[in-house]
């Protein structure tokens, strides 16, 4: 089981409904956020681009958070999941350094936190909090290993991109293009 | 003789809890969820009670579930996957609503205004009955000597009709919402003038099964209007073409196989020279334009020269590609849909504008089709029983002679400042305000006209949840409790097929505030007035009227949203050329408007010049960002967390023009020499054209009690002192203000 997100940035609106559903559901204080919008603009008026994302953590398979972590408070589960155990992180800090996508943030109770992938809600089969929120639909989640799961079949039918594949971490948050 | 009421900062004596300073990232401050007890993990859903509710963060009211813990706590709202206004899915706003629930500057008790010996201003802390006393003694006072006719009542939002009942059981015709005058007015007038019909609310525009959505400055995405974005996300995915007219390189337009960067306040030559396109090369759709319509040989005529290269001398839009997008609508027809838009009040021709926009529909055919205008139903709930209302003898329109906005089919907001401000030849101007649910200061213009009108006014009772700045300005405060907190009217918006939601409450109202509906019923009870409010609770009616339809309060509770059969199976109304009388004079769609020509109005769109921004200055646009409706969630912790305040866009060539830097804070300064309260981020963008500015609605707030939100970014409204009527229906014409930059905080005499 690989558990993976593939984001449409030709249907995100950049709303941040995303930001806002986790920030309910994973009662993350004010202030602090798991994911977020990046808008790229590109061009000159009048020919002009713009991509949207909404990012988080990207559950990479070689992740430098887990490597780096010196209590081992940064584990992966099955599934491919990337999690801090809030009771060993020391707040040390070196895995928001470490990080490429800056998806960690220390939170005022003294560990460090991000983005879960909701797994306390896709271990009871349903989607990550952004992922069912979402106006746009342009968020997809599912498991890659199976072919006929929802991110699986929108990789294959799709172009897409990963953000910083130089980092070598292997990340497993897509952007459909 | 009232220099009174002065705005008064509230945090004067008396007003209980101090205010919590403004600390972005401090732990101390921001915890007031649910954090405060070290409970920091998610709760698991079969940990949470659910009730079902619709959302009041905006007009669209998706219905869905509000969550609570076992303390009590509300923790999210989630969308309701049987309503059609959500599928399930709520909008950053309706899933931030919980943030209206816990914030701490909430009006908490009645207030009443208080002026010390040396005659500065306060406000005292009330109880009910004492606020509501005085309130009603006021209200008892005008009926007596003036008649109740010098009442108005202002009001956004479903918990408005319960004072609209109230007003109307008193005696006034004078009920109006901003939603006319100042956004959706002209588009109604200009669609009834031409088919008989408006466009409603949630609009009737069928984007799900489009072949090619039009956009008229129309910004979905950005406007957060969730079943539109929703369908617009299902049509993209279809690969309908998307066709954007905006100055501004919007989320939408960079969703578009076309954007056209029109130069502003030109859109009807372009209309009219698409007109053109689909007429000279016999585009339109000649069975439905032959069945249907009235007019075709004068428009034919009257768009003869009106060419893609003659709007290419007004719009600056490329003639070849206004003629590509007029056949690819046509390719698309009649799946086509010139989207209506909502805030139209632009320029002042706005209805015109809009006519313009029914009128390349009805050339397309698509009024009645798939994928252009559905015909919606909704659910007709039995009124509760009350007596009849009495019959008003005079209204807001003796303000204005006979003649003057003639096609203006609800009451204008702007109007009843207009009456509220006396003239001799008024024998009695409105003297009393009851303001519900909407802020004034941000949603009327021209603020120097409505600080007037209130300056008149013998009182001003405002019901809000927030201390908005028009709370500054009232005489009496009522706190009402938050729409999670209370039942409210069954919501009926017709939709593809008929529904019902209710609104219930999730959590017992916080401090000492009230629902709507308690409030109308006490006030009526101390005005006589009590068979009108026939009722102990809010759930008797609920359940009476719901018994009626053939459900019950019962089963809404558990089901939120119920779904009823079409009474007539005419969705597609026109899909087939079946036979249709419409509701106009002539019986069809008139494309030239008998009704227009008879008032003395142009029976068929012109394009007229519209005046220019001077040297120095540039078009003051102004519009939605997704994360806020208006002024009145700035202050949402959660949303705020999202959008702290606006920036001013400026296109780089101007900013290295002014040497502004991005990020660099700036004021601004409008044609009438009005300076923005306080500075506002410069976001250099090429998204922007040369010729205007751009800010999001809604920030700039002035009051110090709304302690996130106060402080933040430029009112666009106070800077809107110029209004260029609508002489149709009297809709305000916003979009002809300039502003200037200023690079140094401006001295005290500038903002006089």
């Amino acid at each position: 089981m690989r558990y993976a997100m593939a984001v449409d940035t030709k249907k995100c609106v950049g709303c941040g409904d995303c930001v806002v559903a986790c920030q309910t559901e994973n009662n993350v204080p004010h202030g602090y956020c798991r994911d977020w919008i990046v808008e790229n603009v590109a061009g000159t008026y009048p020919k002009l681009e713009i991509e949207l994302r909404s990012e988080r953590c990207n559950h990479c398979e070689n992740a430098p958070c887990v490597r780096c972590c010196p209590t081992g408070a940064s584990h992966i589960v099955d599934g491919g999941i990337v999690l801090v155990t809030h009771d060993e992180c020391i707040g040390c800090g070196a895995c928001i350094e470490s990080c490429p996508y800056d998806a960690r943030y220390p939170h005022p109770e003294g560990y460090v936190d991000k983005c879960t992938f909701c797994v306390h809600r896709v271990t009871d089969g349903e989607n990550p909090a952004c992922v069912d929120v979402c106006p746009t639909h342009c968020l997809h989640f599912g498991d890659l290993d199976d072919p006929n799961s929802d991110v699986s079949k929108i990789l294959k039918n799709r172009k897409w991109k990963v953000l910083a594949p130089e980092a070598g971490t292997k990340p497993q948050l897509y952007f459909l293009t | 003789m009232k220099t009174r009421r002065d705005f008064i900062k509230i945090s004067a004596a008396g007003v209980g809890a101090a205010a919590i300073g403004l600390h972005a990232l401090s732990w101390d401050s921001v915890t007031a969820q649910f954090v405060a007890d070290g409970d920091t993990s998610p709760v698991s859903d079969e940990e949470l009670t659910n009730y079902p509710t619709f959302c009041e963060v905006c007009f669209w009211k998706c219905a869905g579930f509000t969550y609570v813990d076992k303390k009590g706590n509300i923790r999210k709202i989630i969308g309701n996957k049987d309503d059609p206004h959500s599928n399930g899915r709520f909008c950053p706003r309706g899933t931030g609503g919980v943030g209206m629930y816990w914030d701490e500057d909430r009006l908490q008790t009645p207030l009443i205004r208080e002026t010390k010996a040396d005659g500065t201003q306060y406000f005292r802390k009330a109880s009910w009955d004492e606020a509501l006393n005085l309130v009603a003694e006021k209200m008892n006072k005008l009926r007596l000597e003036h008649g109740p006719e010098c009442l108005a009542l202002f009001s956004h939002g479903t918990g408005g009709k319960h004072f609209s009942h109230l007003v109307k059981a008193y005696g006034s015709p004078n009920i109006t919402a901003p939603s006319f005058a100042q956004c959706r007015g002209p588009r109604e007038v200009a669609f009834t003038a031409t088919y008989g019909e408006d466009v409603m609310s949630p609009e009737r525009t069928d984007i799900r099964d489009t072949k090619c959505l039009v956009l008229i400055g129309s910004h979905i995405g950005e406007n957060m209007h969730n079943g539109q974005i929703q369908e617009m996300s299902e049509a993209i995915d279809q690969g309908a073409t998307i066709i954007t007219v905006d100055p501004r390189f919007s989320t939408a337009a960079s969703k578009s196989k076309y954007w056209l960067p029109i130069k502003p306040a030109t859109d009807i030559a372009l209309l009219l020279a698409w007109m053109h396109v689909i007429i000279y090369e016999d585009l339109y759709d000649k069975a439905y334009v032959e069945k249907y319509t009235f007019g075709f040989k004068e428009l034919k005529e009257h768009v003869k020269n009106m060419t893609p290269e003659w709007a290419y001398g007004i719009t600056t839009i490329d003639p070849n590609v206004i003629r590509k997008t007029a056949r690819e609508m046509a390719a698309a027809s009649p799946a086509v849909l010139v989207h209506p838009g909502r805030h139209v009040t632009w320029y002042g021709d706005d209805t015109q504008r809009s006519r313009a926009i029914a009128i390349v529909n009805a050339l397309l055919g698509s009024w009645g089709r798939r994928g252009g205008f559905y015909n919606p139903e909704k659910v007709h709930l039995p009124k509760y029983p009350a007596p009849p209302y009495p019959k008003p003898k005079r209204s807001w329109r003796d303000a204005y002679p006979p003649g003057k906005y003639k096609l203006v089919t609800e009451v204008l907001s702007t109007g009843i400042c207009d009456a509220s401000i006396p003239n001799a030849d008024l024998d009695c101007h409105l003297r009393g305000w009851i303001v519900y649910g909407t802020n004034l200061m941000a949603s009327l213009p021209d603020q120097k006209k409505t600080l007037e009108a209130i300056s008149h006014l013998d009182f001003l009772v405002v019901i809000d949840t927030m201390p908005m700045d028009i709370v500054q300005l009232a005489d009496v405060v009522l706190p009402e409790c938050t729409y999670l907190e209370r039942y409210d009217p069954i919501r009926t918006s017709p939709h593809r097929e008929p529904y019902i939601a209710l609104r219930m409450p999730a959590a017992e109202p916080k401090h000492e505030t009230k629902p709507g509906w308690w409030i109308a019923k006490e006030l009526a009870k101390r005005l006589g007035l009590g068979d009108y409010f026939n009722y102990e609770n809010y759930e008797d009616v609920l359940d009476w009227q719901l018994k009626k339809v053939g459900s019950s309060l019962e089963e809404m509770k558990r089901i939120g949203v119920k779904k009823f059969n079409r009474e007539f199976d005419d969705l597609y109304f026109l899909q087939n050329l079946e036979d249709f009388e419409f509701n106009t004079n002539t019986g069809k769609i008139e494309l030239y408007s008998t009704e227009l020509e008879m008032e003395g109005y142009d029976p068929m769109p012109k394009y007229t010049h519209h005046e220019e921004p001077a040297d120095g200055y540039y078009r003051l646009n102004y519009g939605r960002a997704p994360m806020h409706t208006f002024s009145r969630t700035s202050n949402n912790h959660n949303l705020w967390d999202l959008m702290k305040e606006n920036s001013v866009w400026i296109n780089p060539k101007v900013a290295k023009l002014w040497d502004i830097e991005n990020g660099q804070y700036i004021w601004l300064k409008n044609q009438d020499g009005i300076v923005t309260d306080f500075p506002v981020k410069a976001r250099v963008t090429e998204r922007i054209r040369w010729d205007s500015v751009y800010l999001v609605h809604g920030f700039g707030h002035t009051d110090k009690k709304l302690t996130r939100a106060y402080g933040h970014g430029a009112s666009d409204s106070k800077l809107v002192s110029k209004i260029h009527m609508d002489p149709i229906m009297g809709g305000t014409g916003m979009r002809g203000n300039f502003v200037t930059f200023l690079k140094e905080k401006p001295g005290k005499e500038v903002n006089a």
